[in-house]
């Protein structure tokens, strides 16, 4: 008798456990938590973590709580694809990450096959020239804000001549790429082309370098922590700049690392926290108070990324159905009067390329100023 | 001109902490023939001691420069002696090159538990400035370091040689039995080096930290570069550490500027290969003969 019990309590308990977890929305972050992307992932982890609590206190999506995995790709493409790989093995509805443009190369075929929708963060400009018809962005790609970047050295710093100092992966190549082609078209000069290496900490001969190029205006396009290390070096050495970038040289993150090496730093940010729009300020505070620390743009794509995937679920699927989510999202619009917590209206296109407005800033006593918002290129 | 004398500076800045680091190798394998390859987590783990005296405790910068100084000399230097290479000593050199290779992954994923993996700034002992000398400016930071880096080597040098203390140490070195036979304390030599070595690659944290920014990875090129300026110079001779760190450094930032950036790590191993081919005691060093 007592075996019966056992028995079936045994399968009783089996079917509710499994009851609950084909009930779970099955999502996966596959980020860089560890390595020298960690800045990045982890901002992107955070705001997807605050975004899967707030929908689950809210009641889930469609009802079904959101069961997240974290998978750390330690910024190595080869981890990465393995890690990639367990993920899918989970059967996740959507997949959010990486953020490393090389990580998400190295994992697309992956996704590719497996046809699972994926929320990127690598912003590196042929990523969507692949076509993957499953990968979305959550932020610009470079050939959408290096034209406003270049438009901004041309008309506001009025630069003749840029110095140019990038970071050899899969993101700097890409943007320097597409930079120095913006440049020419608007007859502004490279005097200097300086590659460096991701996770590098020593940049005192590449800021020699950028010395001696005697350039109008010093372009840093890297990673969070190696713009802070440029920054710090090239102040310790008196380069006087101006300095200008792009969301990366403007992060919080950067600025925190870099302290008042920051100041003065100018250029264009796809997404901040500083954004002057009160449902970013009202996300910047919730995650201040939920993480202890100030978010930066990766923050906000993860948190913008999740919520993303709740409004087409249920206000254009009414189902967990991959292709259908695929399909909903190639020329979609979400504006903040259908879905809040999208917090910018937001399209993204028939390849996943996403359109939004930017904005121009300058740091200034270690915050980011806004100076000009820039609207939609749609618009 | 002007850029190849910043360079120098530059270079001579960093080569100089790595003199620092490459001299708490030859120290230990002098009086007690201990190969540390945690000597790197070393380095990085005192910056953050400093962090979470600054941000746990609520202290100064210096008064928490103070306090993880004595904490590094506690832990990196008297706990790693009696914790780890007394008792592995005795079973010879290549069970303690593991247990410290072991140290040095257990310190990098400690700290990435405790502190995170991102990297976390670090205040600067002085302001980022510099100074014109003769038209040419030079990085106050870097002419610090550089200032800081030759006093800590010249108070060794002054204790090693100038004290009755630093003597014994060299007795021990030279030769632990007729040095016990003379009634030298050379446990208590040996101690005084691991705390030496303790001092020497926290003043390299407090120095290099501001400007790689601290991370729990800081240590993995940090102790590479280190052992091989070791070897460069000779590893039985603190001299030969001090010129195969300054060396090394100024080598890296030419080779950075003038060679290739993707390379620069390329560089110093390929100084290591020659020098081992052509000079295998190092640049200083003297061949060590063995006894049957």
């Amino acid at each position: 008798m007592r075996r019966w019990d056992f028995a079936l309590a045994a399968s009783a308990l089996t079917l509710i456990s499994g009851a609950a977890v084909a009930a779970d929305v099955k999502l996966a972050y596959v980020g860089e938590i560890s390595g020298s992307g960690a800045v990045s992932g982890g901002n992107f982890r955070d705001g997807v973590i605050l975004a899967v609590e707030e929908i689950n206190a809210a009641g889930g999506v469609l009802k079904d709580k959101i069961a997240l995995s974290q998978l750390d790709t330690q910024t190595n493409p080869g981890v990465a694809r393995s890690q990639m790989q367990k993920a899918i093995d989970g059967d996740p509805y959507v997949i959010l990450g990486p953020i490393f443009s090389g990580n998400v190369k190295a994992t697309m075929p992956l996704l590719q096959q497996a046809e699972i929708p994926h929320l990127i963060g690598g912003e590196a400009g042929e990523l969507t020239t692949l076509g993957d018809r499953y990968l979305f962005r959550t932020s610009f790609g470079q050939q959408i804000g290096m034209p406003k970047i270049a438009n901004y050295i041309r008309d506001e710093l009025k630069a003749k001549t840029i110095a140019l100092i990038w970071v050899n992966n899969d993101f700097g190549k890409g943007g320097r790429d597409n930079l120095i082609k913006q440049l020419a078209e608007r007859n502004i000069k490279l005097v200097a082309d300086i590659s460096t290496e991701s996770g590098q900490v020593d940049f005192a001969a590449d800021v020699v370098k950028l010395k001696a190029a005697n350039a109008d205006a010093v372009f840093v396009y890297s990673n969070e922590e190696e713009c802070a290390r440029i920054m710090r070096e090239a102040r310790k050495q008196g380069l006087k700049g101006p300095f200008v970038g792009d969301t990366t040289l403007l992060s919080q993150k950067t600025i925190e690392l870099a302290g008042d090496a920051a100041n003065g730093v100018q250029g264009h940010v796809g997404l901040t926290a500083d954004a002057p729009i009160p449902a970013v300020a009202e996300f910047t505070a919730k995650f201040q108070k939920r993480f202890n620390y100030k978010p930066d743009h990766n923050g906000i794509k993860g948190y913008t990324g999740i919520y993303a995937v709740r409004y087409v679920t249920e206000k254009k699927l009414g189902k967990l159905d991959r292709k259908a989510f695929a399909q909903a999202m190639h020329g979609l619009t979400i504006a903040p009067t259908d879905e809040p917590s999208i917090l910018i209206e937001t399209t993204w296109n028939d390849v996943g390329e996403i359109d939004r407005i930017s904005f121009l800033a300058e740091v200034v006593n270690g915050q980011q100023k806004i100076t000009k918002i820039l609207p939609k290129l749609g618009k | 001109m002007a850029d190849i004398l910043q360079l120098l500076v530059a270079g001579l800045a960093t080569g100089a902490i790595y003199a620092l680091v490459a001299i708490g190798f030859t120290l230990l394998w002098q009086t007690s023939q201990t190969i540390n390859f945690a000597q790197g987590e070393f380095v990085m783990l005192p910056a953050f001691f400093v962090l979470i005296g600054m941000s746990y405790f609520g202290m100064a910068f210096w008064p928490a420069v103070a306090v993880a100084a004595v904490v590094s000399m506690i832990v990196l230097g008297y706990l790693f002696k009696r914790l780890m290479v007394d008792p592995m000593l005795r079973h010879g050199v290549l069970p303690l090159v593991i247990a410290t290779i072991g140290l040095a992954i257990f310190f990098k994923e400690a700290v990435r538990e405790f502190y995170g993996a991102d990297a976390q700034p670090f205040p600067p002992l002085v302001a980022a400035a510099d100074i014109s000398v003769l038209g040419v400016a030079f990085a106050l930071q870097s002419l610090a370091v550089l200032a800081i880096s030759i006093a800590a080597v010249v108070a060794l040098q002054l204790f090693l040689s100038r004290t009755r203390t630093g003597r014994c140490m060299q007795a021990t070195a030279q030769n632990p039995t007729v040095a016990r036979l003379l009634g030298i304390p050379v446990e208590r030599m040996i101690l005084y080096t691991f705390l030496i070595n303790a001092a020497l690659v926290t003043i390299a944290s407090i120095l290099i930290t501001p400007i790689y920014l601290a991370k729990f990875t800081n240590g993995e090129w940090l102790g590479l570069y280190a052992f091989i300026a070791a070897i460069v110079g000779g590893f039985n001779q603190i001299r030969g550490a001090i010129v195969g760190g300054l060396l090394l450094g100024v080598i890296d930032n030419f080779a950075a500027a003038y060679l290739s950036s993707q390379y620069r790590m390329a560089i110093p191993l390929l100084i290591l290969i020659v020098v081992i081919l052509f000079r295998p005691q190092g640049l200083l060093g003297r061949i060590e003969e063995r006894t049957v």
